[in-house]
């Protein structure tokens, strides 16, 4: 299988005044295509520190990252800015779509700042994005029209627009109701399912049973990197779930 | 490979324009509010340079018309703008012997006229008006290019009797005959006086200050001055010269032979004022020019603090919109991107407000020539100075907000709440 993520030895510290905290404590994993993995952990435990650094947000203190083959910890702030753009989508809790905006606009964002795209592709790579998360009839919507369950939807097909190697997804599903949330993991199930790969940093230890591979962080360290041979089906769990009442 | 690099570069400048523009349109109050001062600030830079520029070539359309060889001679000695005048006694040198003197003696000089003159409310039936009556000779027409409209100029001989008879201004005329009935020949009443209407003077509109030039009645000066005002003394004599090169001779001769009459010693100031209508218009010139300075300043200002206002709301828009320059960033914009984009904002919102203040601007200064009647002139530098103005206002004013974008941290940006 192809590595899509390679770290070796990654170590985020942060100087806070006098102190020096380290958020990440040399943390090593490879990431294959077409895996969903989720990363758990108490708070404060670095999942975010390290979902910055497999974005190119953040360069880590020392370690090397290679995202599909190319490492990155040398690179300068403009080119990861450009590979962000290219070979990566976010996915965040509180959707961060572009207010009073339609929803092919926000999903065509990316490709806003990718100038091999021409207008036309653009448009139609986001309505093709948005017909895929079942967005297909809310094209011209704008993003404070829709639910929020709508508005993760959204922020998905930003993040497929690009057709990244990898989807990171910070509590993705941390704003939303039971449901909705297990709407939107029958979603990017099925996009497991289409061959792409997803890490999914979560709260939520059920939700790791619908992922093919769990990493559990505790204080900057990997506490457990298992796979999971019984990965559930978020549909079924869905139709198991008590009908909405109208009433409610 | 390289014209690929081009057209790469062209497609992202035209993505910035685009997100810059869906950027303004998803906020459109505050992108008014931004371009207000720009918009205040063009206006009236345009205005005001249109009013200056108008009083200035109405002027000299004036002059021109007025003939430059005109000299005007004034009783005291005049220290020029804003000197005091002298007491009553020193604006009494003037007499009607200087006035015969000047007309016998006097080199150089085509025309001569007196000029005394009594404000007052003119009287026929039920309509009445109140105009100035100027006691002046048939030459006046000449000196003020004067024309009449209908009827006839009273004669030399009218002045040698004192006749009760006037030559009246288009205003007045409309004003006391509302109904187009022809005045030649109707009575009008000035004061106790009734004058005889002889003729009605040819229309000159509003002059540079505003004020109506058709407003006036003539009379011979010896009616005004005897039975109107029972004075001896001129308020002025007008004279024009033969051609505007004899003004400066004339001006000269007039003065030898006014001081002369007047038995002025060599030690002596002059007891009157002679002025050119050249000198006149470079006086009326400067005043102009220094109204047209002052009023710019005020608009510049206005100009800058309107750029103030650009760069206060783009300044807070950074803070307000960190959020959503994190998340460009996180989708791949880079600094420049970041940079363009407020620039481009900034740009785009002064220049738009730049036109839109250039057509309040042309709108104000029409609007002013036709309620107040001032002259206004736009000249065509004056947009484009104001245009380019804003637009470099538009980058001066939105670099540093821009620059501050762009140098976020797009974690912490998009963490911002
Ligand atoms: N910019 C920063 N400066 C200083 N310390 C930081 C910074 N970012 C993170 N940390 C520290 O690093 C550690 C890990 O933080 P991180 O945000 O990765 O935790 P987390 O696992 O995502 O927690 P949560 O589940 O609450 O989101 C924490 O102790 C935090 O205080
Ligand atoms: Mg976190």
């Amino acid at each position: 299988m192809k590595k899509v993520i390679e770290l070796i030895n990654i170590k985020r510290n942060f100087q806070v005044g006098d102190e020096v905290v380290h958020a990440l404590r040399g943390i090593s994993f490879t990431i294959c295509e077409g895996e969903f993995v989720t990363i758990m952990g108490t708070s404060g435990s670095g999942k975010s520190t390290l979902l910055n650094q497999l974005g190119c947000l953040d360069t880590p203190t020392s370690g090397e990252y290679l995202l599909d083959g190319v490492p990155v910890r040398r690179m300068k702030r403009r080119e990861r800015a450009v590979l962000r753009n290219r070979k990566i989508g976010f996915v965040f809790q509180n959707y961060n779509l572009l207010p009073k905006t339609t929803a092919v606009e926000n999903v065509e964002l990316p490709l806003m700042y990718n100038s091999s795209v021409s207008a036309r592709e653009r448009t139609q790579r986001a309505i093709r994005a948005l017909e895929r998360v079942g967005l297909g009839s809310r094209l011209y919507h704008k993003s404070n029209q829709m639910s929020g369950g709508q508005m993760q939807r959204v922020a998905i097909a930003r993040a497929l627009v690009n057709d990244p190697a990898v989807i990171l997804a910070d509590e993705a599903t941390g704003n939303l109701d039971t449901r909705t949330s297990f709407e939107i993991l029958v979603l990017f199930q099925e996009l497991h399912a289409e061959g792409r790969t997803i890490i999914f940093v979560t709260h939520n230890p059920e939700i790791a049973q619908y992922s093919s591979r769990n990493i559990v962080l505790r204080d900057g360290q990997i506490k457990e990197d298992k796979l999971n041979p019984h990965i559930l089906s978020a549909a079924d769990a869905l139709a198991a779930l008590p009908k909405p009442t109208d009433e409610d | 490979m390289k014209t690929k690099e081009l057209k790469d570069k062209k497609m992202s400048i035209a993505n910035l324009f685009k997100i810059a523009l869906r950027a303004i349109a998803a906020n459109k109050l505050r992108s008014f509010l931004t371009m207000l001062g720009i918009i205040i600030g063009v206006a009236s830079v345009i205005t005001m340079l249109a009013i200056g520029q108008g009083s200035k070539r109405s002027i000299q359309a004036q002059i021109s018309e007025m003939g430059s060889n005109m000299i005007m001679v004034r009783p005291g000695q005049d220290k020029g703008p804003g000197g005091a005048r002298q007491d009553a006694d020193e604006m009494q040198t003037l007499k009607l012997k200087d006035y015969e003197l000047l007309k016998t003696n006097a080199k150089y000089l085509a025309a001569i006229s007196p000029s005394v003159n009594a404000s007052g409310q003119f009287v026929r039936g039920n309509n009445n008006t109140p105009s100035t009556l100027y006691g002046i000779s048939p030459d006046y027409l000449t000196i003020r290019q004067l024309k009449l409209d209908d009827g006839e100029m009273f004669t030399d001989e009218d002045v040698r009797v004192g006749a009760k008879v006037c030559v009246i201004g288009k205003t007045v005329a409309d004003n006391l005959f509302p109904n187009g009935e022809d005045p030649i020949g109707q009575v009008v009443r000035f004061t106790t006086i009734p004058l005889r209407v002889v003729g009605v003077l040819e229309s000159k509109g509003y002059n540079s200050f505003g004020m109506d030039q058709d407003d006036l009645v003539l009379a011979p000066y010896t009616t005004v001055m005897k039975r109107v005002l029972a004075v001896t003394y001129l308020e002025g004599i007008n004279c024009s010269a033969v051609t505007e090169d004899m003004t400066d001779l004339a001006i000269e001769d007039i003065a030898t032979l006014l001081r002369e009459s007047h038995k002025l010693k060599a030690t002596d100031e002059d007891n009157f004022t002679i002025r050119s209508q050249q000198e006149m218009a470079e006086m009326m010139n400067t005043t102009s020019d220094l109204m047209t300075t002052l009023l710019l300043c005020v608009a510049c200002i206005s100009l800058i603090v309107g750029g103030i206002g650009i760069m206060n709301i783009m300044y807070v828009s950074v803070t307000e919109r960190t959020k959503e320059i994190g998340l460009r960033m996180s989708v791949g914009a880079r600094g420049i991107d970041i940079l363009s984009q407020f620039l481009i904002e900034a740009v785009m919102l002064s220049v738009t407000g730049g036109i839109i203040g250039v057509l309040f601007g042309v709108g104000a200064s029409v609007a002013v020539n036709a309620l107040a009647h001032w002259p206004v002139f736009i000249q065509p530098w004056s947009v484009i100075l104001s245009f380019a103005v804003c637009t470099a206002t538009g980058v001066f004013f939105g670099w540093y907000p821009a620059k501050k974008a762009a140098q976020l941290d797009p974690i912490e940006a998009i963490r911002y709440e």
